[in-house]
């Protein structure tokens, strides 16, 4: 069972001269090593959320706590350096260049030179930038996908074990957005981080999040896994929001694991095989192009784990579609 | 004229160094003053606007009216010249340091809070190089105006390149004139070409199009 990173306990956060609750009443437990995606539309509070965790903005009531400890009894600064923290503006520093950026919590930590240096270079490696080329350059150097990679690579510097990120591809053109969701789940993978990110895309949403945070109107609608959010909306809303994504769109983010049909693992057949991580889409485009009417499911180590037939995949994506009608 | 020059060198450059004394005593003083307030009144819309209205109105104050006013409080000489010269520096120092910290990005800010940055590294690390080139042309124009105002101090006994001028206005005597204006315009226009040249570096730096070797140049391109 994995600890819990973060919890919120009945949080609530009110502006000076606002009349409404930007978030209230909010209980949460973030797993640690979990991939969270917020979603909601602009004035749902998902941001308030985000930035609560780094003490940004101060919850008006409730506790959030941290590995078990409230945030308030915490340093600040050496709280923050636990957290990295990405922003849809990306804020790196103009006057300083890639390697300065990047190293600016290394040096005030008093790293040696060396040790900077190394870090730098496996950073920028991790987000596709070639060191050689980019650590000296200035950031308006950098295109805006290079700038975000950037500032990935910066909130990841001291090895913080929670990244919160605020809509870091919002401002980026679709095809270096997607490229940037799949590294950043290949990242997430290889480092095991718990990652908090916002979003009102919700494609976004649920190909990124293990788990999906339903935000509206300062509360949480549903928390879920994917599936569990397109099979079995909590309410009207999240159906509605569900519903804004097509079919395939959906189908593209559910895993063959999460429809799957029990098997005889002895079974001898010599259907087609996919992996338990492959997309419904996937199986959807098999089953369109060949004559086969199932297909296995199979683990990492390979062996029979369920199946999948055409009539259970049309169920699948039936249930979705009466449940957000 | 050039006899003149001869004649009383060592006098005109006594009177040089004198004004550039006043100026530079008088420039250090107002950031003294001018930067800590630049940042106090940053904090409140309420007290910026307040606090510039009110510097904004002792500036449209005429000079010698100024002068004739503070005299009773310090004195003929010196003292009243620098108390001025200061006054008269702050409407223009405070509002550049003011904007100077505004015109910074929110963004930079959140991310540098957001990152874990403590208030002194953010201030010394990213606001101050960011906002020094606003600070920096700031005290560009106070200083060519310091050293402008400085030659009128010569009516209350401050001294300076003021008692050329006004000495070759009561002796109506060209050449006093003449280099009065020509020092003192030439201070001026060195002082701008200085400060406008660090201030150019800082903006370069800010803007990272800095850039010290060839090197780092062809990075750039």
């Amino acid at each position: 069972m994995a600890r819990t990173a973060i919890e919120f306990r009945n949080v609530s956060k009110q502006y000076t001269n606002a009349s409404q609750y930007a978030v209230s009443g909010v209980n949460i437990s973030i797993e640690e090593g979990s991939f969270i995606t917020i979603l909601g539309t602009s004035g749902s509070g998902k941001t308030t959320f985000l930035k609560m965790v780094n003490r940004i903005y101060e919850p008006t009531s409730g506790e959030i706590l941290y590995f078990g400890q409230p945030i308030q009894n915490l340093q600040l600064e050496e709280y923050r350096r636990k957290i990295g923290y990405v922003i849809q503006q990306v804020g790196l520093f103009p006057h300083m260049t890639v390697e300065e950026n990047i190293g600016t919590i290394p040096q005030i930590l008093k790293w040696d030179k060396e040790k900077i240096a190394n870090r730098v270079a496996e950073l920028l490696e991790l987000v596709c930038l070639s060191p050689k080329d980019f650590k000296k350059r200035y950031p308006r150097q950098l295109s805006g996908g290079q700038q975000q990679r950037v500032g990935l690579a910066r909130a990841m510097a001291a090895d913080p074990s929670i990244m919160l990120m605020d809509e870091p591809f919002g401002a980026i053109d679709a095809i270096t957005r997607q490229n940037l969701q799949d590294e950043l789940i290949n990242i997430q993978r290889k480092l095991n981080k718990t990652i908090l990110f916002v979003t009102h895309d919700v494609g976004e949403a649920l190909k990124l999040g293990d788990k999906v945070v339903i935000m509206h109107e300062g509360k949480i609608q549903q928390f879920g896994a994917v599936y569990e959010i397109i099979s079995k909306p909590a309410n009207d809303y999240v159906a509605r929001l569900i519903a804004t994504q097509d079919i395939v769109q959906r189908l593209k983010v559910l895993k063959a694991q999460s429809v799957m049909l029990p098997v005889d693992p002895l079974t001898r057949d010599n259907a087609f095989r996919v992996s338990k991580e492959e997309s419904l889409h996937k199986i959807l485009t098999y089953f369109l192009e060949h004559d086969h009417n199932h297909v296995l499911v199979e683990d990492e180590r390979r062996s029979v784990v369920g199946k999948i037939t055409w009539d259970q995949l049309k169920a699948s994506t039936k249930q979705g579609k009466i449940l957000s009608a | 004229m050039i006899t003149y020059l001869f004649k009383y060198y060592e006098q005109m450059s006594m009177l040089l160094l004198e004004h550039l004394y006043i100026v530079f005593l008088s420039m250090m003083i107002s950031l003294l003053f001018a930067i800590p307030v630049g940042l106090l009144i940053a904090r409140s819309k309420w007290l910026s606007t307040v606090v510039l209205s009110f510097f904004g109105i002792v500036y449209s104050i005429p000079s010698l009216a100024l002068f004739s006013f503070l005299l009773p409080v310090f004195g003929l000489g010196k003292l009243t010249a620098i108390a001025v010269l200061v006054i008269y520096n702050q409407y223009i120092l405070v509002r550049n340091t003011l904007t100077g910290f505004q015109s910074i990005d929110a963004s930079i800010i959140e991310a540098g809070y957001g990152m874990g940055l403590s208030a002194r590294h953010m201030f010394f690390k990213i606001q101050l190089p960011l906002a020094l080139p606003i600070i920096l042309g700031g005290i560009r124009i106070a200083t060519v105006s310091t050293i402008g105002i400085a030659t009128i101090a010569a009516v209350i006994h401050a001294g300076g390149l003021g008692i050329l001028l006004f000495d070759g206005l009561r002796m109506n005597y060209l050449p006093k004139i003449l280099w009065g204006t020509i020092l003192s315009a030439l201070l001026a226009y060195l002082a701008n070409y200085v400060l406008l040249s660090y201030e150019t570096k800082a903006i370069l730096k800010a803007r990272g199009e800095y850039n010290e070797d060839q090197e780092g140049a062809e990075v750039s391109s």
